[in-house]
This record gives structure tokens, sequence and C-alpha cells, in this order.
């Protein structure tokens, strides 16, 4: 069968060093080689997996468009199962556009979204729970969320599931032991045993479910709001984070324009601060988009630094801050310190209770590490830096867990409940295909659907 | 020395319980219908266990009966006792299961086919098909008489190349010593047909008047009358008990010290026997901790002394078998009456038929029942039933009845067969029904009605009432929705009494009766019942107690048919198609899913070969992939 040849931008839209043209498809290497203009070979002629400088010359008018480098790779060891050729060029959105153009000028056809990683699936390159982990990988922000997606690939996800899919299973054949043979004198499954097993599996889906949230903490950042009073320092601490480690994504517009996020990387883990544009015009994020909307982002944010001023009095309004994040993860800063002490610190401990409480001159650059190590402590607490965790960083694998655990808590009422047991079952049954699902184990048709139309352009 | 006999539209091959429901279905739905069989003194011979139903099965002969079949009502008629199990469990589960007179099982089901119009039953061996340009169009007797038929449906049971063993000594027969069919065996292996052999085998039968009861359970029949079929309204209160006793350590070191004596054992079988109805001495190598097997009694009829030894199936040589029956509690002096044994057949490779059960190598040629790879009489007969209606629709140029696996049972049992195969004797269990709920004992008639009567097979007058009962119950649904229960002291303590936890508002009556707790009974005492029969009351309470289940099966149902309407072109070439795992591009080929629903029930397809099948016919790239 015949594979048209497929190209895309395959790196995140925005200003970047580098962008990234991606082809597959029979043609790729003739079609690159269209275009290319290198200083020995052409394109067909170098080994698979090699990288090689050159020029793109536009053929209309002859002339350079482009410095880049040119990988190949061919089939079949490449991520598509067919020749592949990425065109790295300069970052931005001028110069990569202009390299797609000229690519499907010379006989590349525009990907769908999601065509790439189909064309593996397809191909048989990767499966469907490795396919989703692809998302991700592009996704991922930081290192460290890399690595999450890449666990993912190597089925450390498949194998919990399983796992947890086989003790359901087990549980089953002995309700249908009871019903297919009800005269024998097999063990009955009382409700009391079954309700023991299910709260169990339950108590592993929720667990899951917690490291899930930290996955998603990864791929999409910890949502970050810095509140307080005018004038407290909130603009400093804003621009100390975003230039010490350098925004990696920038000015990625929210929902409605209130909402501005930039990413930060701190100590590897991602922060995506919300409202920044708020602070940088008002200071002040309550005074600028209202009380409601203020307190909405204050509940939604995963992270709240709480700026205070050194050199003043604690004030009611202060206090009232406090009161907003109770229950939160907080991290308490004490700015400007390079002035007089005014603040009483012993009251400032005692309302903080267990959150963190950091002393900063952010003008002279001081305690920010402090800061930084606070973060990073707040989000690993030590024991989720092991290795070997298994994040589920899918919205979709962690709406199906979420599925599945509501459909055991309708078996567990249901045994509770006193129905018979084999109603029951159909519950336990059907968390056992929802959990099948996030591993490809019981496809169906709109999974596929919602698979391919999940990944964006270029992958 | 042949000879021309008669033409048929349908000529049936068999009349065991697959065959008398493809004889009976088709000669009903107006074909011109021809029964052969080795002996019109085994019509619907019961060569195993005498009893009919159990868990799934049981909804089997209800579904046979919705649609207007026979066991249902024969059974009625001739059994000894009956019983509903699973009633401490859901109406899912609930099954009814009857011990047979076997002898009169048989005679009231010859009397039916005799009583047939249309149907000619005849006695003869099959021993070759007329085939024509890869058309079945007749068959050959051992006697040479050819028979022309516009279809054939063969349901030759266990007796093809039938082999019984007993201990050492093997001989050729077909069940119960009746005569083997050996060349009609090797006249479907010459006609390209994958054949496999199988393996059951059956107890020995022991003299009730040397049995010691005393130490035995008793298990009686329900109280309350039972009946399979929607027609009955004559119930049998006179029922015989069957009895419980139990294997023990004697029985045990007996067999293990005399396992080399085994042909399971010493290698004379070669047929795949069954996992869940495993011979004595395999229950007790394989499960060798377990302290004893249960063993049932169960007569084989009113007028007969013989009593079935559930359990016990053995292919064990005869001497041993005395003494292991002289070791069960109540059997110490029992007066065996005929040997257990084991008997291998032929089976065709399910794979090899349509979901019409029509072959795929031979047009007009159905096959059902044993030599399917089934096992059980309600297997059988439920793909009986199918063949004929199907046959006989294929003479009348309509398209054939396949039954959904949300349908019935029937479907599941023939998706099964078709779309995945067997390689061991298929026994239907519920745990095979993925819609269990929506396949209940009490609605058969619900599901399948309809269809019975659009196909022509039930009666004017049987649509009539079953009509009215789908609109009483409709009715009652909604008028329950509507009463109000108010928490008055009245109400309160009728509550009480019940044991049901007290109101707390007024209700409505529908709310009420979804609690565990409360049935359409204490409605009545509440004063919002309706005067409805008691078939209505039970659908009413089910599908109002249960409604949020139902909807649950019913949205996976959707899905299921989503996948199914999903058709996947005939000339499909799968070996085209580039990304498909081998194992699936070779199973594919050979079963040929209709759909991508039953591709995806194809064993050793995995969910990623379905996905690019699915995006290979979405795309339209079938197109360039067919031949």
């Amino acid at each position: 069968m015949e594979h048209d040849t497929i190209a895309a931008i395959s790196t995140p839209m925005g200003e970047g060093a580098i962008a990234i043209v991606r082809l597959s498809g029979d043609e790729a290497i003739k079609i690159a080689d269209q275009l290319y203009r290198g200083k020995k070979k052409a394109l067909k002629e170098v080994d698979s997996h090699t990288i090689n400088y050159g020029h793109l010359i536009d053929p209309e008018t002859n002339e350079v468009a482009e410095e880049v480098m040119v990988s190949v790779m061919k089939a079949p060891h490449t991520f598509t199962k067919e020749d592949i050729v990425e065109i790295n060029c300069h970052g931005g959105l001028v110069s990569v556009n202009r390299v797609l153009q000229l690519v499907l000028r010379a006989g590349g056809r525009l990907a769908e979204p999601g065509e790439f990683t189909k064309r593996a699936f397809l191909n048989g390159r990767i499966d469907l729970s490795q396919a989703e982990a692809v998302i991700d990988l592009i996704r991922a922000k930081t290192d460290r969320a890399m690595n999450v997606a890449l666990n993912q690939m190597e089925g450390r996800l498949s194998k919990l599931i399983s796992t947890l899919r086989q003790e359901l299973l087990e549980t089953v054949a002995h309700v249908e032991v009871n019903i297919d043979y009800p005269e024998y004198d097999a063990e009955e499954m009382t409700h009391d045993l079954l309700l023991n097993k299910m709260k169990d599996v339950h108590h592993h889906i929720e667990r899951i479910l917690t490291t899930a949230k930290q996955g998603k903490i990864l791929r999409e950042g910890l949502s970050t709001v810095i509140v307080g009073r005018p004038n407290v320092g909130k603009s400093s601490l804003l621009n100390s984070l975003v230039h010490e480690n350098k925004a990696i994504v920038t000015d990625v517009p929210g929902t409605t324009r209130d909402v501005i996020e930039e990413y930060v990387n701190v100590r590897g883990v991602p922060l995506r601060l919300v409202d920044t544009a708020g602070i940088r015009e008002t200071e002040d994020i309550v005074e600028r988009i209202g009380v409601e909307r203020s307190r909405k982002v204050l509940k939604e944010a995963d992270l709240i630094l709480l700026v205070l001023n050194y050199s003043d009095e604690l004030t009611h309004e202060d206090e009232q801050l406090f009161e907003a994040v109770k229950g939160m993860d907080v991290i308490v800063i004490v700015n400007k310190t390079d002035l007089p002490e005014k603040i009483d610190m012993d009251r400032v401990k005692e309302i903080a209770q267990e959150h963190p409480v950091v002393t900063t001159s952010l003008l002279k650059e001081e305690g920010v590490d402090q800061l930084e190590e606070s973060i990073s402590q707040l989000f690993f607490r030590g024991s989720l830096e092991a290795q070997d965790m298994t994040y589920v960083s899918n919205s979709r694998h962690i709406a199906l867990l979420e599925q599945s655990k509501s459909t055991l808590e309708d078996a567990v009422s249901a045994i509770e409940s006193g129905l018979p047991v084999d109603m029951a079952q159909i519950d336990i049954t059907r968390t056992w295909e929802l959990l099948g699902e996030i591993i490809g184990d019981t496809v169906s048709e709109s999974l596929i659907d919602q698979l391919f139309s999940q990944f964006c352009l270029g992958k | 020395m042949g000879y021309k006999g008669e033409s048929y539209d349908v000529i049936v091959v068999g009349a065991g319980h697959a065959g008398v429901e493809a004889g009976l279905a088709s000669a009903r739905m107006g074909a011109k219908t021809l029964m052969l069989t080795l002996n019109l003194d085994s019509v619907a011979f019961m060569p195993c266990n005498p009893s009919v139903g159990g868990p799934a099965k049981g909804i089997v002969v209800r579904e046979i009966d919705a649609l207007g079949g026979e066991m249902g009502r024969n059974i009625d008629k001739t059994h000894i006792q009956m019983r509903m199990l699973n009633t401490g469990k859901g109406p899912a589960v609930r099954a009814l299961r009857a011990q047979a007179d076997k002898v009169l099982y048989q005679s009231e089901m010859k009397k039916t086919l005799e009583q047939e119009e249309n149907l000619t039953l005849l006695q003869g061996m099959v021993e070759r098909l007329i085939v024509e340009d890869g058309v079945c169009k007749g068959v050959v007797t051992k006697t040479g008489a050819e028979y022309d038929a516009k279809a054939v449906i063969l349901t030759t049971g266990t007796f093809l190349r039938g082999k019984i063993i007993i201990g050492d000594l093997s001989y050729e027969s077909g069940p119960n010593n009746m005569q083997p069919s050996i060349n009609l065996s090797y006249h479907l292996q010459e006609l390209g047909f994958d054949m496999v052999r199988f393996k059951t085998g059956t107890p020995p039968r022991v003299n009730n008047k040397s049995i010691d009861y005393s130490k035995a359970e008793i298990q009686p029949g329900d109280e309350e009358p039972r009946a399979f079929s929607y027609e009955t309204t004559k119930y049998i209160t006179d029922q015989l008990p069957c009895w419980l006793t139990y294997t023990g350590e004697e029985t045990h070191e007996l067999i293990n010290s005399n396992l080399h004596r085994s042909p399971m054992y010493s290698g004379m079988i070669e047929g795949t026997g069954p996992r869940y109805c495993p011979s004595i001495e395999d229950k007790i190598v394989r499960f060798n901790d377990k302290p004893r097997h249960q063993i049932f009694l169960e007569p084989e009829g009113r007028d007969t002394n013989e009593v079935y030894v559930q359990g016990l199936s053995t292919s064990l040589p005869e001497d041993l078998q005395r003494k292991i029956l002289a070791t069960i509690p109540g059997l110490e002096k029992a007066e065996m009456m005929r040997a257990g044994y084991a008997i291998e057949y032929d089976a065709i490779v399910p794979t090899q038929l349509w979901p019409s059960l029509e072959t795929k190598r031979i047009q007009n040629l159905f096959t059902a029942g044993q030599l399917n790879g089934t096992s059980g009489y309600e297997e059988a007969a439920g793909q009986g039933i199918m063949a004929g209606i199907n046959a006989a629709r294929k003479v009348q140029d309509k398209e054939p009845v396949i039954l959904d696996r949300s349908q019935a049972y029937i479907g599941v049992l023939i998706d099964d067969l078709v779309t995945k195969g067997t390689n061991e004797p298929y026994r239907l269990l519920t745990s095979r029904a993925e819609y269990r709920l929506l396949l209940r004992h009490d609605n058969a008639d619900l599901r399948l009605t309809d269809l019975g009567y659009e196909i022509g097979f039930i009666k004017q007058e049987r649509f009539d009432r079953f009509t009215k009962k789908k609109e009483q119950i409709e009715a009652e649904k909604k008028r329950l929705e509507k009463v109000i229960v108010k928490p008055t002291p009245e109400v309160q303590e009728k509550l009480r009494n019940a044991g049901v936890t007290e109101l707390k508002d007024a209700t409505s009556a529908a709310t009420l009766l979804k609690r565990p707790e409360v049935t359409y009974g204490l409605l009545a005492q509440l004063g919002v019942g309706e005067e409805v029969s008691d078939e209505v009351a039970e659908q009413v309470e089910i599908q109002t107690k249960y409604a949020g289940y139902i909807e649950k099966q019913l949205q996976q149902v959707d899905r299921m048919k989503k996948m199914d309407e999903k058709k996947i072109p005939e000339d499909i070439d799968y070996f085209a198609i580039q990304g498909l795992a081998n194992e699936a591009k070779q199973k594919l080929n050979e079963v040929r899913p209709l759909s991508i629903g039953q591709a995806s029930r194809v064993s050793g397809v995995n969910p990623s070969d379905i996905s690019i099948l699915l995006v290979y016919i979405e795309q339209g790239k079938i197109a360039r992939v067919g031949k």
C-alpha cells in the first residue's frame, strides 16, 4: 500500500531557538532533496540517522530561503516506520512557515492532526496507550515530565492497570461460578467478601489518581497564584521567577484576556503563573478581576505564593488573605528584608501554621534560592521523586480512572444496599472494561475517534 | 442400486435435539421438509443427563419457546420435577431446570413431529451430500436413495466416526451403542471441511431398588408450579425427588491407585473433553485437595428403575466402575444397569460457518448442534431452530435471521461459535453473555415473540395475548410513576410489618418499588397495586427495580450495535492491509467477519488491529485493498 508524504511543523507554535518541519512517507527524502543544497551529498546519498548541514533553496527564485540542519531517518527504524526527514530551521513563525510552504509546494501534503502518530500506530510501531503517551511527550514542559511520559510508554501504567484488572477478573469469576453452578459446593462469594475486594481495588485506583494529580501538574504546570496587598513586591517576585528561570512558554492566552499565564521551571517543577498580566498592570489581582473571579482563580490554584511586607505591620487585609487560602498549598514570602523590620515575625509564623515562611529581598536578589527550594520540596515531598513512580499524565486516562472509581463505588453501594451479588457484578465488569480502555484492551470506536482528534498538528 | 426419492425444500439429517427443532422450524415456516434419522426409536434421545435447563441453558429453552420452538412445550409435558435455580440471586441469573422422563420426552416429541404437516420422518443413514458447483442439492443414503433438496441441515450430533471407550475397551459406536456414522465424516473431509476430534462422557446408571436413600439428602422439586413454555397452562404436580450424596476418601484412593487403567491417562483418548464437565478421574487428579465431590442421583423417568449418577462421568473399566459405586454412601449395594463411557467424535470447526449457520464452503448447507462443537441438548436445540429458520428462509429467498448478543443467549452461542470457534465442546454459561441482565428467563417472550411472529412461527392467538401483556406492563409501569404513597400511620405500619424502612415523605409507588426489599405484592397490600397477572407484576417489578442497571446495559448494547453496524466489505483482502498483525490477518481471513463488531470478537485479533480496520474502512481505503 502506498503512503503519500505528509508534512507539518512539529515544534510548538511560538518563539523558540529552533523549529522543526517533519516529513514522513515514501517521498520524504525526494521532496527534501528538491529544496536542499548541502556541501557534499544529496540527502538520498547520506547515511540513515544522520544530521546534515545545508541550505534550503526556493526552486522558484533559486534563492537561499533558509539555513538548515536536516535529519534523515530511513524506514523502518523511524517513529512512523516510514522514511522521515526533519528540517531544523531557525525558530519563529516566519521562517518555519516559509520552510513548511516550500515543502508543501514540493509535493508534501499537510498532515492532519495526529497523523504522524496515527501512521506510527497503523504501521504497528506503537500500541494505544503508548500512542497517547506520545501526546504527553510533546507537551512535556520539563525534563521530569519527559520522564513520566517515557515511563508510560514503557508500559508501567499498563502493568499496574493489568494487575488491577486481573484482580477484578478473578473476583468476577468467583461470582460466576456461584451462578453457573448453583448447586456445586464452591465457596459462596458473599457480600462481605466481595465488599472487601472491591474496597481494596478502589483504594488502589484512588492512589493512582493521587499520583495522577502530580502527573497532571507535571504536564500542565503547577497552577500558581501570587497574592498580597499592593506594593509588597508581587511584581518583583514574578519578574524574579521569570528571569531567573527563563520562561519556557511565553504569553499563552487564556480563555479571556484577563488571565494570562506564564510558564517557568523551578528546579524541575513547572509553574504556571496565573494572571501575570494582572499583576504587572495593577499589582492587585482582586482589584483587577473582581472579588468573585479572584476567589475562583485562588480556588483552582495548586500553589499560592502569599507575599507580605517585612517593613510594614500585619494588616487586617493580610489576615483576610490567609483566611482565603486556608487549606491550600501556600508559601509565605516576607519580602523587603532590605528595609527595617516592622512586621511581627512570630505572629506571621503563627498564622502561617505549617506553611513554609521564606524571607526575601527581591530588590537585592536575596532569599530567592530558599524560595525555590521550598517550592521544590512542597511539590515533590521527597517520596515523589522516586523514578519508578507511575504518573498518569493523560487526561483521558484520568477520566477513565475517575469513571472506574465511580463504577466501583456503584458496585460497593449495590452490595451495601443488599442488591444481589450478580447486579454488583455488572458494575465490577464495567470497571474492568474501563480500565481495559486505558491500556487499549477493550477498544471502542469513540476511543479511536477521540484519540486521533486529540493529537495536535505536526506530532 | 441407487434410486431417486422424492424432492424436498429442506432435508434435516438427524433427529436429536438440534434436528427436531430444525425440522419443525423449517416445516412450520412452510418448507416441505424431510427428516432423516438413523433410528426412528431414538428421536430426541437424551444420551446423557435426564434434565433440561439450568443456568443459561434454561433461558435458551425459553428463547426457543418464544420463537415458536418445541423444547419448552415438550419438557413441560414430560418432566418429573422442576426447580427454579439461583432464586437467592438477581433476576438475570434465575434459571429453570427440569428433570425429564427420558422415554416420555422422546415419545412426545416423536408424536409432535409425526403430526406436523409438511414434515416427513424417515429412517435412513445419510452417507453423502449431492454437491454441484459448491451448492448442496440433496443427500444420498446408505441404501442408495437420492433425495433432492434446496437446502440441507446436518445435525449428526456425536455420531460422526463415534467411538466408545471404556477402560482399555474401545469400539466404533454412536452414543448408547447406536450405530455410528462413518462415511459421512470422511465425505465432509473430502468436501474440504476442517474437522476436530472432541470427547465427552456419561456416568453409569444404577437400579433405583438397590439404592439406600437414607444415606442421601433429598432434593425435591419446587412446590410452586413451573413451566418453560409461555403456552403451558397444565402443570405436573406429582413430582419425583432427586438425591444428593458424595464421593469420599475411599473413592478417591480407589481411583488414584487405578489411574493407570484410565484411558484418559494411558493416552488412548485423543479427543478434547470439556473442562467444565470433567470425568470423576479428572476431578480427582486436577482437584486433589478437595475431600469430596457431589453426586446427584437423578431418576431417568417414571416407568423405569434406572437412576443417573450425575457427577460420576467416567471412562474407567467396567469392573472398576462397580467398585467405585460401592464406595459412595447410599450406593454400597447399587446394581449398575449401564456402565459409564467416554465417546469420541468428529465435529466441524465452527468458524467455517456464517452466523446464519450456513457453511461458507458449500452454499445451502447448514449445520447445527453437537456437530458444530457444542455440548448440551439446549445448545443443540437453539442452533437447530435457527438453522431450520434460516434454511427455510434461504429456500424462500429471504434474508437470514441472526440474533445478536443482546437479544438472546442463542445469539451469544452462535456468535461465539462462528466468531471465536472452540477448542473444547462448547457449553453456554451465563458469563458468556455480556448483557445478561437483558437476557433474562422472565423476559424471553418480550425479546423474541415479535420476531417469532414476524417470521411466521408464532400463531396469531398467542401473539395477541403477548401484545396485550406488553401493553399491560407499560401501562402499569406508567401508573406506578404517578401514584403517590403517603406516610400515613397505616402505610407505615404495613411497611414496618414487612420489615421495610418507613417512609420519610410521600413518594411515588415506582420509587418505593425500587427499594430492594419492596415487592409488587407489598404495593398491593398498601392499596396501590392493580389487578394484574403474576407475569405482568413480575415484569413491572423487575423493570422498575433494576431500571438503572438495565439502562446501563442498554447503553453498552448501543455501543456494540454501532460496531456491528460497521459492515466489512465481503471481498476485503486482509493480507493486503499493512499494519495488521499476521495472526490477525489469518484469523480474520478464516472467520471473515461481517462487521467490525464481529471482527473485534475474533480471538487473536487485538484492539490495534481493529483500530486499523476501522481507520481503513472509514478512510475508504478498502477499495484499494479489495481484490
